[in-house]
């Protein structure tokens, strides 16, 4: 990479574009954020497993977002659109940006129960994303889809059977574990927004809307809530904008730490 | 750029294409080496272009670290065979399974001391499979052949592995995860 191309990335935006970037980036900046766990979990089987499953996301990301710059069609590549886009250019869901291992400005985090909670949601979610797209009229995006699949499915399982044994088990793992339930809650309505890029690849056969996804998912987290005791929270007026371009403040630090190496060596590699 | 239509198509194999298969029947996974990329059934398809042999391999897991050490082994392999130029590309759909793994490749995994996915997990993809499994299935031991066994690690040291003990031997074995 020369010098020319080490500039910040200005995307040429369609809504089937954006589609595809809500994916990859939800998935990347979740393995980002997983990734923090490494060496710090809470014991070596779980250590191996939150690292295996930001593996499996990270892959899943660098198939969607090299898919996504043959779509905008400036001949960028994967690892152009991971280091050198801005935050406003990112579209990942809102959640999956929030600190999860160490505390940040107005977020707790820390409490491994938000760990698996956001794991379980976002593996169902992406479960029933990834069944829909099966059938998208993209077939790199079905095929990316098919493979994701099955993953999700492990992933979703795994972490179903962590928030009921920390839910249906001690007195403090309960209450921390509906604790972060209140926490993650606010955040899950962003996974069923409905805006213009659902109308569209809803319409055009690209994919579901987010709002189709809405029933399969909410049958799922109601049955594995029920068997851990907890409570589905009420729906709550907020409403976060990560998937519109627009931010928590988590995001840029995040962005900082996964770009640096990039942006002070363009191009380099190990 | 040759297209598909020139190249060899159908029942009777291309020398190349014959020659190419024998070459990749030869070259092992780089994570279990005593299985070879064809047992592990993620070779589809070869393609005798000309002048390039196109491979067409379909990854196991979408963020396995061996990808890229897969294609380039297959990519000198053939050119050391003087097969070449060789060109790798990934098809993802229809996605890996585990039911690729041949019969031989079953065998070989259980002698190494890995027990072998069970049958078809495609079924559990199935809209109304369990969401909940905190039991999962037993595995067989691969060393003493009992059923009476226990996982350990859902994830082990690579993507495609769960790591479990057997409570008859005590021998704690790794398993291929079914998907």
């Amino acid at each position: 990479m020369d010098a020319a191309t080490a500039t910040a990335v200005q995307l040429r935006l369609t809504p089937e574009l954006q589609y595809v970037l809500r994916l990859a980036d939800t998935g990347l900046v979740h393995a980002q954020r997983l990734s923090e766990w490494c060496g710090h979990a809470p014991v070596l089987e779980e250590d191996i497993a939150l690292t295996n499953m930001a593996l499996d996301l990270l892959g899943q990301a660098r198939a969607l977002l090299t898919h996504a710059a043959a779509l905008e069609g400036q001949g960028l590549d994967e690892d152009r659109l991971a280091y050198w886009r801005e935050h406003d250019q990112f579209f990942n869901l809102t959640l999956v940006e929030q600190p999860l291992r160490k505390p940040g400005a107005h977020a707790p985090g820390g409490d491994f129960a938000d760990t698996v909670l956001r794991n379980f949601v976002l593996a169902s979610w992406l479960k029933a994303a990834c069944a829909a797209l099966q059938t998208s009229r993209d077939e790199t995006l079905a095929g990316i889809a098919a493979k994701s699949l099955k993953e999700a499915r492990y992933h979703q399982q795994h972490n179903a059977d962590w928030v009921q044994r920390l839910g249906d088990g001690t007195e403090e793992s309960a209450r921390r574990m509906a604790a972060a339930v209140q926490r993650l809650w606010p955040y899950t309505a962003e996974m069923f927004e409905h805006d213009a890029v659902d109308e569209a690849a809803r319409t055009s056969g690209l994919g579901p809307a987010r709002q189709d996804l809405r029933a399969a998912w909410q049958a799922e987290v109601a049955e594995v809530f029920a068997a851990a005791g907890l409570t589905l929270p009420p729906d709550t007026p907020f409403r976060s904008t990560g998937t519109q371009g627009r931010h928590s403040e988590h995001l840029g630090y995040l962005l900082a730490e996964m770009q640096v190496l990039q942006r002070q060596h363009p191009g380099g590699r190990w | 750029m040759v297209s598909a239509a020139e190249s060899v198509q159908g029942d009777s194999l291309h020398p190349r294409e014959l020659a190419a298969w024998a070459v990749l029947r030869t070259v092992p996974d780089p994570e279990i080496p005593v299985l070879g990329l064809c047992d592990l059934g993620i070779v589809r398809e070869v393609q005798p272009l000309e002048p390039t042999l196109r491979v067409v391999l379909t990854p196991t897991y979408s963020g396995c670290p061996a990808t890229e050490v897969i294609a380039q082994s297959v990519v000198q392999a053939l050119d050391a065979a003087g097969l070449g130029p060789t060109e790798v590309v990934h098809r993802h759909a229809p996605a890996w399974t585990t039911d690729w793994i041949s019969v031989e490749g079953r065998r070989k995994l259980r002698e190494y001391g890995i027990a072998p996915p069970g049958a078809c997990a495609s079924a559990e993809v199935a809209p109304g499979a369990a969401v909940l499994r905190l039991r999962p299935r037993n595995v067989e031991c691969p060393r003493c052949g009992s059923f009476e066994t226990e996982r350990l690690s859902a994830f082990g040291s690579t993507a495609c592995k769960a790591l479990h003990r057997c409570l008859a031997c005590r021998e704690p074995f790794e398993h291929f995860k079914p998907i």
